[in-house]
């Protein structure tokens, strides 16, 4: 049913209308935890953004091969794999980003997006489109990662893009906002500040989504789930956390 | 004809209390003022320059969120009045007053409008607008000030540690240190500390106006200063010294007849009360035993305020006649 829309659509819908941070709500944690400059949360954003394209691609070339009983081990076994790939290399060439995301590197592993995809949409669609739809998550996750870093890196740090050029490499290593830069309000790149900068940005792409005729982000029931076309367990809720939280 | 005209008719009740919201903020704002007339004495003009900034953009902000949300315009209750009163008693007098704006802002459009306005925060506004400027700019919030040396001059340069810190200090390394007011400069509010919570005296005068004209009950404020005094007695091993310091230093006094007290974020039954008053005693001791920082009030009561949905659905009393069966079987 999916593979007849156009592709187009299977890459923009992730930007805003079904991105993964904003709208569907997964993938707080790192959101939360990566956002505190522009840099780690740009790193976190592509690192993620490999795995999800890499693995939704096998998956959906698997999809017939790999049975139902046992298909979200042998998912993670495949998002584990490239996970092990991407931190190996960003290890080898950017170790500065290594030492920033720290253990939210490995834990792509378990990240919701990614296995919230497989089961979603590669698992059920051709390779291509799953391929775009990765793409398109990808740079949804990355878009909100970028949004934030910047609310919380400008606000609670003064800066911009500090240290970019370890991740991108050139001469640009961002600058320094003026008066900001001499009196940070430290609370916006710690844990209450992450969460209040989430509720804000949150609350924008709700309205942007609102605007174009998508239901907002409810997180009960499945009326309003944005992912209620696609959802494979729509009938039985088995396993289905906005159902649980409904009870 | 003429007898139409006298005789109205409406429906109950007849008998109606002359108290509106704005009559109980015009108390509240009463009861304030020793207050505000100890932290001008103390600290001078800058003092009154930094509550008038505060109450402006409380109200200003207020104005503005209500327009911009198309919601009826509520400035004219005067509790943001209060709110800026508040959170201005919880500053240093050291502060820059863009950082009062900064606290402003969170205490009134973050806290209050965005959860509905008046009676719908979950929280006390001023205290957060507090918590928030002590997490982002520590420096400037634990810069205290002399009391009385804004007649010397310069009233930026002087800065020491405040009162309870030293206090903490005394009693771990069991050394006296010369530095601590006596018991009766602590009552009169002749010490370091925010602008509205040292004079312990103006701020008694104040709960107990609240007291009289019924406003508030006396319930929270005596459950929790009286909690904090048995812990404080067990930690101190007796010492009553220690525990009237720790009674009139830091925002004790402010913080239960003030803030421990709002309607919106304390519990409406007897029971209630006390189990808010006895929870914010035991984080407030917690946090001056155990914590890092010297001092807790705002949050142990922002703590209890987040609980007290729990609190008023445990003390929900039992309506008259219903039969006890109830209760029984919901037990087994």
């Amino acid at each position: 049913m999916a593979e007849k829309k156009s592709l187009g659509k299977e890459l923009t819908k992730g930007i805003i209308l079904e991105n993964p941070v904003l709208r569907l709500v997964l993938g707080t944690c790192p959101t939360l935890a990566t956002t505190t400059s522009v840099t780690s949360a740009l790193g976190m954003g592509v690192s993620a953004s490999i795995v999800l394209i890499c693995s939704n691609i096998v998956i959906s070339a698997l999809r017939k091969v790999i049975p139902q009983k046992v298909r979200i081990p042998a998912y993670i076994v495949i998002i584990a794999s490239f996970v092990t790939i991407v931190q190996m290399l960003v290890k080898a060439f950017v170790p500065v980003l290594d030492e920033q995301l720290g253990v939210y590197l490995p834990l792509i592993v378990v990240n919701c997006i990614i296995l919230g995809r497989a089961e979603a949409f590669a698992s059920k669609n051709g390779v291509l489109s799953s391929a775009v739809d990765g793409l398109g998550m990808g740079i949804g996750f990355t878009a909100a990662l970028f949004v934030m870093g910047t609310v919380r890196e400008i606000l609670g740090a003064g800066t911009f893009m500090a240290g970019i050029k370890d991740l991108i490499g050139g001469t640009f290593n961002g600058f320094d906002i003026p008066f900001l830069n001499e009196n940070p309000m430290l609370i916006f790149v710690l844990a209450p500040g992450g969460f209040f900068v989430f509720g804000m940005v949150m609350a924008v792409a709700n309205k942007l989504a609102e605007s174009k005729g998508q239901p907002k982000a409810v997180l009960h029931g499945c009326e309003n789930c944005p992912m209620a076309k696609t959802c494979s367990i729509k009938d039985t809720h088995e396993g289905c956390n906005t159902k649980e939280a409904e009870a | 004809m003429t007898l139409n005209n006298k005789l109205v008719v409406s429906a109950s009740p007849h008998d109606r209390s002359v108290r509106t919201v704005k009559s109980i903020m015009l108390d509240v704002i009463i009861a304030l003022v020793p207050a505000l007339v100890a932290s001008v004495i103390y600290y001078g003009p800058r003092a009154l320059l930094i509550e008038a900034v505060a109450v402006a953009t409380c109200v200003i902000f207020e104005a503005f969120s209500r327009v911009i949300m198309k919601r009826e315009q509520t400035i004219g209750d005067f509790s943001a009045v209060i709110t800026g009163l508040l959170l201005a008693f919880n500053l240093p007098a050291s502060i820059p007053l863009w950082m009062v704006v900064i606290g402003s802002a969170v205490a009134i459009i973050v806290v209050k409008q965005f959860f509905g306005g008046i009676g719908q925060n979950f929280v006390n506004p001023a205290l957060v607008g507090r918590i928030v400027l002590l997490a982002s700019f520590p420096t400037a919030m634990s810069s205290w000030v002399e009391p009385l040396s804004w007649k010397n001059g310069s009233i930026d340069g002087i800065t020491s540690a405040s009162p309870l810190a030293d206090i903490h200090n005394m009693i771990k390394s069991t050394g006296t240190s010369a530095d601590i007011p006596n018991l009766k400069e602590m009552l009169l509010g002749w010490r370091e500390g925010c602008l509205g919570e040292t004079c312990a005296i103006a701020l008694i005068i104040g709960g107990l106006y609240l007291v009289a004209r019924k406003v508030i009950k006396p319930t929270i404020p005596l459950v929790y200063i009286g909690t904090v005094a048995v812990i404080m007695f067990i930690a101190g091993k007796g010492n009553l010294q220690f525990v009237a310091y720790e009674l009139l230093g830091g925002g004790l006094m402010l913080g239960a007849i003030f803030m421990a007290t709002d309607y919106t974020t304390s519990p409406i039954t007897f029971k209630g009360k006390i189990i808010f008053g006895i929870g914010c005693g035991i984080f407030t001791s917690l946090i001056r035993i155990f914590g890092n920082l010297p001092e807790g009030v705002s949050y142990s009561i922002v703590i209890m305020n987040i609980l007290v949905p729990l609190i008023e659905q445990a003390t929900l009393p039992k309506p008259f006649g219903t039969p006890k069966k109830e209760k029984e079987e919901k037990a087994k």
